[in-house]
């Protein structure tokens, strides 16, 4: 073997006992603080973990888990949720089939803790074999979703127009009921309340504020003065004001100038009030991936002969909204989160819920701490899996990087 | 310039062209006519409007005086107009300006479908035998971050020739890439200039213009100074200001 072609090996990795003394035992000061470390970790566990097994008193939670997911809805009418339910387990099976990057993590999980909640000897009433066997029913569906998904390759487009005909479905029809069509009798959303609730404004809001501010940011930067000037008057008046006042303005305010017989749903108002805030806030932002676009990708459009709209919607968008996704992806994180206000005017969502629990016995007053820590675990785990997600996304888009 | 492109009817015509950027007069009066399969290289110090004019061709700049007819259409405030010329004329810039979210395949693709109105097949099948032409069929699937300098250029040259353009503007195409790089995409303009396009080139590639050149064209302070062959230019230069330059970038 000549000289040259002789290589340094790189320094092989440490055996445990070499890390540990040179990362946590190299001089006493160091060696001080691991052991301190350690006996305070320990206390930490040790208490963290008595008082959720021992000291804490779930009951307010496990008493009614049916109040916390979905309310006050009537509950000979449960079939209907339930139905809701299972339809979005399997299209987020399917989903997982074709996303499996950003899908599979959270998909995998519901199953599990659904599976899990349905098998969980809980001694209440209300959990009733067959709220049991629609828990039980969701792993077997999520599963049946990415097994059918992967088996006929369905298309993402297709999946997206599932996913729009559910909502659909679901939000217009199933839930709120028709008076014409007899075994769906109409339920006001005045009944609706829980996780249900808090999931229908976050998606909604997303969903139906993310192309508005889109278009917001686009007519920003129009070259027609009425568009560009409705575009900042609607940016600049939102986000001076904060989401409670147009909260209320759109719950208390506008119901006092309409007549009473064309009154906006309750729900429907504030839904259009998280719309509005999210889509100043996403113009916002698109707007700063769209400046970030250099002038050259225009000309070269322009050199090619592609219209104004192709440029737009093929050169211009697709790199600004990828430098934005993380902005976007906070920004909706924060709405999801921004949805618990809606209790300040009368909606029931889960944080709603947490407190008309609290008071629904005396001697749950005390136990605070129990019930909130519960609501914060279930937005973390969606709050989780959304920044998770957009994490994903960056990776892949990452690919066309310059 | 040939007999026979004499008697031909030039391809882009400009008539005392000016342009200002506030009050900085960058062009003062261009006039100019270029005959089809003609080679035209401008040169002259930064600054000079040689950029400026090459883009007015393709109303990347507005001029305000003057008029400029390419392929018999008028340059004008019709959106019509200016889409109809834009579609007989490629350009090539000096950022290459690739589109970075599109694969090498999708950048050269995208405007035959939408604005000509191929078939996907048919300009898939074109952009192949582009990329061929380049020298770099293998590069169809990677995005332009992927590739070198002198590759990005050439996938930007095959781009313009997807639209099968009359005319071909390269704006300084050589000046972002490194030295070893330069000669690739001088080679594929090269051949571009022997297949007969009628281009209009701003480079300092004397080189270049030495082999292909019909015509040379000195530009300062937004005027043409002197024009002529580039045996003309190289030997006998007329104007003071052409000397001093020629001087300059070519001894260094």
């Amino acid at each position: 073997m000549s000289v040259t072609s002789e290589t340094l090996a790189p320094p092989a990795a440490l055996r445990p006992l070499a890390w540990l003394r040179k990362n946590l035992f190299s001089n006493w000061f160091n060696a001080l603080l691991t052991i301190f470390s350690l006996v305070f970790l320990y206390f930490a566990l040790v208490s963290i973990v008595r008082w959720v097994f021992f000291t804490a008193d779930w009951s307010p939670v496990t008493i009614a888990p049916l109040l916390f997911l979905i309310g006050q809805y009537p509950r000979d009418q449960l079939w209907r949720p339930a139905l809701s339910m299972l339809m979005c387990v399997f299209l987020i099976g399917l989903s997982w089939a074709i996303w499996e990057r950003y899908v599979k993590a959270f998909a995998i999980f519901l199953g599990v803790l659904l599976g899990v909640l349905a098998l969980i000897p809980l001694e209440t009433p209300t959990i009733t074999l067959g709220v049991r066997a629609v828990f039980l029913a969701c792993p077997v569906l999520i599963y049946l979703g990415f097994w059918i998904g992967r088996r006929l390759e369905v298309k993402g487009k297709y999946i997206v127009t599932l996913w729009l005909l559910a909502s659909v479905l679901i939000t217009l029809v199933l839930l709120p009921g028709i008076r014409s069509i007899p075994g769906l009798p109409a339920v006001p959303t005045t009944a609706w309340g829980g996780l249900l609730v808090t999931l229908l404004l976050a998606v909604g809001g997303i969903v139906l504020s993310f192309p508005i501010g889109v278009l917001l940011a686009l007519g920003r930067r129009s070259s027609l003065p009425v568009v560009k000037l409705f575009s900042i008057l609607f940016i600049e008046v939102v986000r001076g004001v904060p989401l409670v006042t147009i909260l209320f303005m759109f719950s208390i305010i506008l119901a006092l100038f309409l007549p009473a017989e064309s009154r906006i749903d309750r729900l429907l108002r504030a839904l259009i009030a998280m719309v509005v805030f999210s889509a100043a806030y996403t113009a916002e932002n698109v707007r700063g991936g769209l400046q970030a676009i250099p002038e050259g990708q225009v000309e070269a459009a322009k050199a090619l002969g592609l219209s104004s709209f192709h440029i737009t919607f093929f050169i211009v968008l697709p790199q600004a909204l990828r430098l934005v996704i993380p902005n976007i992806v906070g920004q909706f994180i924060s709405l999801f989160k921004d949805t618990t206000l809606v209790v300040i005017v009368g909606i029931n969502d889960l944080l709603g819920i947490g407190n008309a629990v609290l008071n629904l016995r005396p001697e749950f007053v005390r136990l605070q701490m129990e019930v909130y820590l519960f609501i914060a675990i279930i937005f973390w785990i969606f709050s989780y899996f959304m920044s998770y997600a957009s994490l994903e996304l960056e990776k892949a888009l990452g690919v066309g990087e310059r | 310039m040939t007999e026979e492109s004499q008697k031909r009817e030039p391809i882009i015509v400009c008539n005392e062209v000016h342009k200002w950027y506030g009050n900085f007069h960058a062009l003062r009066g261009i006039s100019l006519e270029v005959y089809p399969r003609e080679v035209i290289v401008i040169f002259g110090p930064s600054g000079s409007g040689k950029s400026t004019f090459i883009r007015t061709l393709n109303r990347l700049e507005e001029h305000q005086r003057g008029t400029i007819i390419v392929d018999g259409i008028e340059l004008s405030h019709d959106v019509r107009n200016v889409e109809a010329v834009r579609m007989e004329t490629g350009m090539v810039f000096q950022q290459f300006n690739l589109f970075p979210h599109l694969t090498v395949m999708q950048n050269i693709t995208l405007a035959p479908i939408w604005v000509r109105k191929w078939p996907k097949d048919q300009a898939e099948q074109v952009a192949t035998e582009l990329l061929e032409r380049v020298g770099i069929p293998e590069q169809a699937d990677k995005y332009p971050g992927q590739l070198s300098g002198g590759q990005q250029q050439r996938v930007a040259i095959a781009r313009a020739l997807a639209m099968q353009p009359h005319i071909m503007l390269f704006d300084e195409p050589t000046s972002a890439l490194d030295p070893e790089m330069i000669k690739e995409v001088l080679d594929v303009m090269v051949e571009l200039a022997k297949s007969g396009m009628t281009i209009v080139a701003v480079t300092h590639e004397m080189g270049f213009a030495r082999a292909v050149a019909d015509r040379m064209i000195f530009f300062d302070k937004g005027e043409i100074v002197e024009q002529g062959t580039p045996h003309q230019i190289f030997h006998d230069p007329q104007n003071d200001r052409t000397k001093l330059f020629l001087s300059q970038i070519l001894h260094h």
